[in-house]
């Protein structure tokens, strides 16, 4: 007998050394998510996907499945504390999306869409925080940066070269890049690297790309974030990448 | 530099483990970590630049920028402001000639607010390159100025500016047995460990941070991890406002801390142990340090532990400004040389810890519980206490009373029983286990200390009639925030938009909703984040609302919408700018007001 765990009333099988979002992504079903990637370690940080598990809320991305579980995740009340905590996301930065050139390919607008966020709720920050237009083919600004961690994993795991660090304390978090001048163009990044393209929001973006496919016609202009979601997550791993960044990514190498 | 750098970096074996003790000795010369530095120290400690960087702005003590040759700092706790730290501060600003929060122009001196010292029974407090102050008034303002002004080296200031008392006035079971040197131990041998472990359980000790997870478990799941190296860890971290009891116990009954720490060793079967002590308790460094070589010498710590063939040794690792590290798994990140972030759960520190081994930790007075215990057998704590919580509980008992100080409890006791004996009259309000517990009211005097009633790390604020409560809610609101380590969203900006909705509603800027919605955004904060810091953060918010109620909506502007910012205020600058200040240049904040 394979274990299995319950997520809405819904058996779901799962295999030692899975967490509940790794069991639920295998069996189809989507639970909101900014800070996690299936394909690197575990962050647990943006809180989107915290489930009820035997009625304690746990971030599904973290916690280990276990046999036995009723999770409950589609709950009216969960569905609203995850509106809450993208609205916080919102109004920490500076996301104004009319004016920022991932909208429609942006994972955090997506997430939003998703649960039906109709306003930013709680007021707004307007931090005042630094752009890095220095690198050549790279841009950060930091107003959108949701301390996700995704490019500092990526970067580390996948590029094997450690660029990015998030410092500071509380509200005061900030990205940083490893470079004696502290300045992008002195890091070891390069557009075609990972790190430059796994950024969910518009924090993390390649110059000269912006405008390539027109608005109206990026990713979630026309699909729902969840399905998205489960499709790059299944099991071709030539879909791994979102279309998104598949497509950023041949601009990159056809250098244009 | 390069000299004194090379120095430190050998002197703590080139281990990245060591990065804060090697800051705090970097800031303590320059006042600042300076460039060079974090360059030198990424190539000889062989970890990054930016590894470094986001430890250093992690924490309160370290810096990028240079402070002042003399660093003042004056503890924010709500004690302190009901000492009157606010007229302090402006006062010794105005002599020092410093604006709150900067360096004075000759790179002298800074002056800044910091989070509470743990000197809550003799405040105002602060502290200077490190060191505690006590009971400071404008004499010794003016005495500190004159001292910096003239540049005298802080071995040369008088020592009552640095006196720390203990202030015990009510000892019980653990602070009136002081037990003889090696007693524990020899107890311990001679019984046999795991009946010594026996012994505690059936004492029925819990954790004494707050938490009450019994003790004996832990220890137990620990020695049964299949990973042998394992690590015991002393929890001295005190950093919940108005908790001072650790700053005590470490004083005057470290022997049996220490003595604690290695009864857990030999049962547990740890070699190495740690105590983190927070960087506000820099003035005891030297003092433990004493006790743990005197304990070497007497065959007390080292090799073959009074010839039990037990090897352990304890290393003192001092914190540098960050309430989370008191959360476990933040403070071994700490430990390990990094920022102090909690860790997800599980895995839990007693199977993956410090370096990813088995670990305990306890907070100091579980410790010295524990040796007392391994002394005097288990039955002889539990006899005292309720049926939940056996034994005492040490108290920090600061604010309004006649002598704030030291209190040992049996659990059971009631808050009624506390007030009488350390001398409280006309009290409002208990804010018992400091901010991340719970305020209560002068109709619940009659409850109980222990863990089925009113819980407590040992935090005990009292607050009298003349008190407003909500200064005292806004203090601690705004605590949280600056102490959230920001990893997760709920609380990362969860606590500042409390801070932001508090502020409102005391400063008279809420209207109807305004309650609602502070509620609503608790319960997020509460309900989704991370770590017990965010989950208890807005508890002083929920536990006065559920009481005041009126007081909040006393401060209520009777509109139905109040904007979050001040619409006149915002418009200052365009007004000075076009040299208008007339009717005209006016907004009201509501059309009402415009009527």
């Amino acid at each position: 007998m394979s274990k299995t765990i319950t997520i809405d009333g819904k058996i779901i099988p799962f295999e030692e050394g899975q967490t509940i979002m790794d069991a639920a992504m295998a069996a189809g079903i989507y639970i909101p998510h900014l800070c996690h990637q299936p394909e690197f370690t575990p962050h647990g940080s943006c809180k989107l996907c915290t489930v009820k598990v035997n009625g304690r809320n746990c971030s599904a991305c973290t916690f280990p499945a276990m046999d036995g579980q009723d999770v409950l995740s589609e709950t009216e009340e969960l569905i609203d504390d995850r509106r809450k905590i993208t609205q916080m996301l919102f109004v920490e930065g500076n996301h104004l999306c009319p004016g920022c050139e991932k909208t429609g390919n942006c994972q955090l607008q997506a997430v939003g869409y998703h649960l039906n966020m109709l306003d930013n709720h709680f007021p707004l920050f307007y931090p005042d925080r630094e752009i890095d237009a220095s690198h050549p083919d790279v841009m950060i600004d930091q107003s959108r940066c949701i301390f996700c961690t995704l490019c500092v994993r990526a970067s580390q795991q996948k590029d094997g070269k450690n660029v990015f660090a998030i410092s500071g304390r509380g509200i005061n978090k900030h990205l940083i890049f490893n470079a004696e001048s502290g300045l992008l163009k002195d890091t070891a990044l390069e557009a075609t690297d990972q790190a430059a393209h796994i950024c969910p929001t518009g924090a993390i973006l390649i110059k000269r790309t912006g405008y390539q496919v027109p608005i109206g016609e990026r990713i979630y202009d026309h699909k729902q974030i969840d399905q998205v979601s489960l499709a790059s997550s299944g099991s071709r791993p030539d879909e791994a990448l979102p279309p998104s960044l598949a497509v950023e990514t041949e601009h990159v190498k056809h250098g244009e | 530099m390069r000299q004194f750098i090379q120095d430190i970096a050998e002197n703590n074996h080139y281990q990245a483990t060591h990065l804060l003790q090697i800051l705090r000795q970097i800031q303590s010369r320059y006042h600042y970590i300076p460039e060079a530095a974090i360059e030198q120290l990424s190539d000889s400690l062989n970890i990054s630049r930016t590894q470094i960087i986001s430890v250093i702005e992690f924490y309160s003590f370290f810096h990028l920028t240079p402070k002042g040759q003399y660093e003042l700092l004056i503890s924010d706790s709500i004690t302190d402001h009901m000492l009157g730290k606010k007229d302090l501060l402006d006062y010794l600003a105005d002599k020092l000639a410093v604006t709150v929060g900067e360096v004075r122009e000759d790179g002298l001196v800074s002056l800044d607010n910091t989070s509470c010292t743990g000197m809550c029974d003799q405040g105002p407090a602060g502290l200077v390159n490190g060191y505690a102050l006590t009971r400071l008034d404008r004499p010794a303002c003016d005495k500190i100025a004159e001292l910096i002004n003239r540049q005298k080296p802080l071995n040369e200031w008088p020592a009552e500016l640095f006196q720390v008392e203990d202030n015990i006035y009510k000892s019980g079971l653990l602070l009136n047995r002081q037990i003889k040197q090696g007693a524990a131990l020899s107890s311990t041998f001679s019984r046999g460990v795991k009946e010594t472990l026996k012994e505690i359980d059936k004492s029925g000790l819990r954790g004494r941070g707050g938490a009450g997870f019994k003790t004996a478990i832990k220890w137990q799941f620990c020695s049964e991890e299949p990973q042998t190296e394992r690590y015991v860890v002393c929890n001295a971290d005190e950093g919940e406002p108005g908790t001072f009891k650790d700053r005590v116990l470490l004083n005057s009954y470290a022997d049996q801390v220490f003595e604690g720490m290695t009864v857990c060793a030999a049962i547990i079967g740890a070699k190495q142990g740690f105590l983190y002590l927070r960087g506000e308790y820099l003035h005891l460094h030297d003092k433990l340090q004493d006790i743990l070589d005197q304990r070497r010498q007497n065959g007390l710590l080292g090799n073959n532990i009074q010839n039990a063939g037990v090897d352990f040794d304890i290393e003192i690792c001092l914190g540098a400004g960050a309430y989370i590290c008191g959360e476990e798994s933040a403070l071994i990140e700490s430990l390990e040389g990094k920022a102090g972030i909690p860790r997800n759960r599980p895995p839990y520190p007693v199977t993956q810890g410090y370096l990813g081994k088995p670990t305990v930790v306890n907070n100091v007075e579980t410790f010295l519980a524990a040796a007392t215990i391994a002394v005097n057998g288990g039955d002889w704590f539990a006899d005292i206490g309720t049926e939940k919580s056996k034994g005492t509980k040490i108290l920090s008992i600061s604010g309004d009373c006649a002598r704030p100080g030291i209190y040992e409890y049996p659990f059971g006791t009631t808050i009624q029983t506390i007030l009488n004996e350390c001398g409280a009259v006309d009290v409002l309000g208990v804010q018992v286990g400091g901010p991340s517990g719970t305020f209560i009211s002068n109709q619940e005097f009659e409850r109980k200390l222990a863990f089925e009633d009113l819980a407590t790390g040992g935090s005990f604020i009292i607050f009298n009639s003349s008190r407003n409560i909500l200064d005292a809610v806004q203090n601690f609101t705004h605590f949280f925030a600056h102490e959230s380590c920001g990893f997760c969203t709920p609380c990362r900006v969860g606590t500042s938009l409390l801070k932001k909705q508090m502020d409102k509603i005391v400063e008279g800027h809420g209207s109807a909703g305004d309650i609602v919605a502070l509620e609503e955004l608790c319960q997020l904060v509460k309900n989704y984040s991370h770590c017990g810091l965010g989950q208890t953060a807005a508890n002083p918010i929920l536990t006065t609302l559920e009481r005041y109620l009126g007081l909040y909506e006393s401060q209520l502007k009777e509109i139905s919408f109040e904007p979050g910012f001040d619409l006149d205020g915002a418009l200052e600058t365009a007004r000075r700018m076009a040299n208008r200040y007339d009717a005209g240049a006016h907004l009201a904040q509501t059309e009402s007001e415009h009527e």
